[in-house]
């Protein structure tokens, strides 16, 4: 079987920057991939390009078989792909409900009443059923997290981005949106995470990908990954980030 | 004769009301049209500035370019005046509606391509990322927030437009300034004129109001 999503020789390119190398990966149906590495080494611009919100310039990236290029298939590729941003991005302009129910009304093409159904229920599943009827602005930096993984799993989608999902959060916030990814992860959805978050890459990931100056340096299983990184780069940055 | 006679005579006044009433009523109606024939162009040619293919943003920004230089009155009397001649003609107020609906699209234009260009990036990669199409993400996502942060600018649009209906008058649209100055000529007494002018505030202050209030709302809601 074919993974889910193949990314073969993806180079991007800022100008005449190039900051992404070569990069080969897969990501298999049900795995949880956590993305790790120093800030500017291209994790977050990798992930985006999966999506396009980044336009790359070479290579190919195949989300369950589909190209994933500009043009008229782009929307159905995008709905198959839900995102998770470092800063929210819910719509402020939209209750809590809304915000989760915009993807299914006017992309799927759902009823309301099913669309709100399906938010309610997934707001339920993120703990915030309670908050529905609240504005973004009405909520704390976690629970509009919270929020905007209930979007994201409102389309169904096959494969779950997160783009650094704790890295704008209050540090007692932390905790309550990865309880929410870890929970996620167990029940079988396909995840790519890029995260700074060691504790949780070890205990969520199926395989940690180590990412330096825009190419893939070392990837495994975490308990090799975090015990027995091979390459010297690697045992650099774990040394660097776990000291504290 | 008194001053009081002079400027604010009852007599006159009384006779010329339903003149101002019947150019009040144009001039309502004019500015109505025009805003809204004038708000609907100006989103249109916002987003054909903004995200058309590139001849077309040009053909857009030259639009906006020219109309937001031309004297409105000048392009008035052009419309009025000077397309007879290759066989357009039109009444005086379709004229002045065409004149006034143009440049508030023009000026309208440049308020929504603000307003758009004010929503931060991470909406739009929100939309995209759920698959929106572009024209839903526009319609469900940016304009909303888009058309919150121009209500302030947009609602002074309109009373600029309002007030230039005024300028109709020379293009012999009986609008109220046009019914004031027949009836002052009539009646040989300026009385008419003062009522037009308290006619025009009694319709324009509270839209003064409205956008002075608009904008400390919107103050406190950024802040």
């Amino acid at each position: 079987m074919s993974a889910l999503i193949q990314i073969e020789k993806l180079r991007k390119s800022y100008g005449v920057v190039e900051v992404l190398h070569d990069i080969d990966l897969e990501v298999q149906s049900g795995e949880v991939v956590v993305v790790v590495g120093p800030s500017g080494s291209g994790k977050s611009t990798l992930i985006r390009c999966i999506n396009l919100l980044e336009e790359y310039q070479g290579g190919t990236i195949r989300v369950d078989g589909n190209k994933v290029q500009r043009g008229a298939d782009l929307s159905k590729v995008r709905a198959e792909v839900g995102m998770v941003f470092q800063s929210f991005n819910l719509f402020p302009h939209l209750t809590a409900m809304n915000n989760v129910a915009l993807g299914p009304l006017r992309v799927r093409g759902a009823h309301r009443a099913e669309a709100e159904r399906l938010a309610l229920e997934l707001l339920e599943k993120v703990g915030l059923a309670a908050h529905a009827h609240k504005y973004p602005a009405q909520l704390s930096g976690g629970q509009q997290q919270r929020v905007a993984i209930a979007r994201a799993l409102a389309m169904q989608p096959k494969v779950l981005l997160f783009d650094e999902p704790t890295s704008a959060l209050d540090p007692e916030m932390v905790g309550e949106v990865l309880e929410v990814m870890q929970s996620l992860a167990k029940t079988g959805v396909t995840m790519v995470i890029v995260t700074h978050e060691m504790g949780f890459a070890r205990r969520v990931a199926n395989r940690v990908v180590f990412m330096e100056a825009g190419r893939v340096v070392e990837q495994g299983v975490p308990e090799l990954f975090f015990n027995a990184p091979k390459e010297a780069r690697t045992q650099a940055f774990l040394k660097a980030v776990l000291q504290h | 004769m008194s001053l009081i006679e002079t400027f604010f005579n009852w007599s006159v006044f009384v006779g010329a009301l339903p003149a101002l009433l019947e150019g009040l009523w144009i001039t309502i109606l004019l500015g109505t049209v025009s805003i809204v024939a004038g708000m609907v162009t100006g989103l249109l040619t916002a987003l054909a500035r903004l995200y058309g293919p590139t001849p077309l943003q040009t053909v857009a920004r030259i639009y906006i370019d020219v109309l937001r230089s031309i004297p409105l009155l000048v392009l008035l009397v052009l419309v009025y005046y000077a397309l007879p001649f290759v066989g357009i003609r039109m009444s005086s107020f379709v004229s002045a509606a065409v004149a006034i609906t143009m440049v508030s699209c023009a000026y309208t234009a440049e308020i929504f391509r603000a307003g758009i260009e004010a929503v931060p990036k991470g909406q739009f990669e929100a939309a995209d990322a759920i698959g929106l199409s572009f024209i839903r993400s526009m319609r469900y996502v940016v304009l909303p927030q888009a058309f919150r942060i121009v209500t302030p600018p947009l609602t002074s649009n309109c009373i600029n437009v309002l007030k230039d209906t005024a300028l109709a008058s020379v293009v012999a649209m009986p609008d109220l300034l046009k019914q004031a100055t027949q009836a002052q000529a009539l009646a040989a007494n300026p009385t008419p004129l003062i009522g037009a002018a308290f006619l025009y505030l009694l319709i324009l202050l509270p839209l003064v109001r409205l956008v002075s209030y608009f904008e400390s709302n919107h103050r406190r809601n950024t802040h």
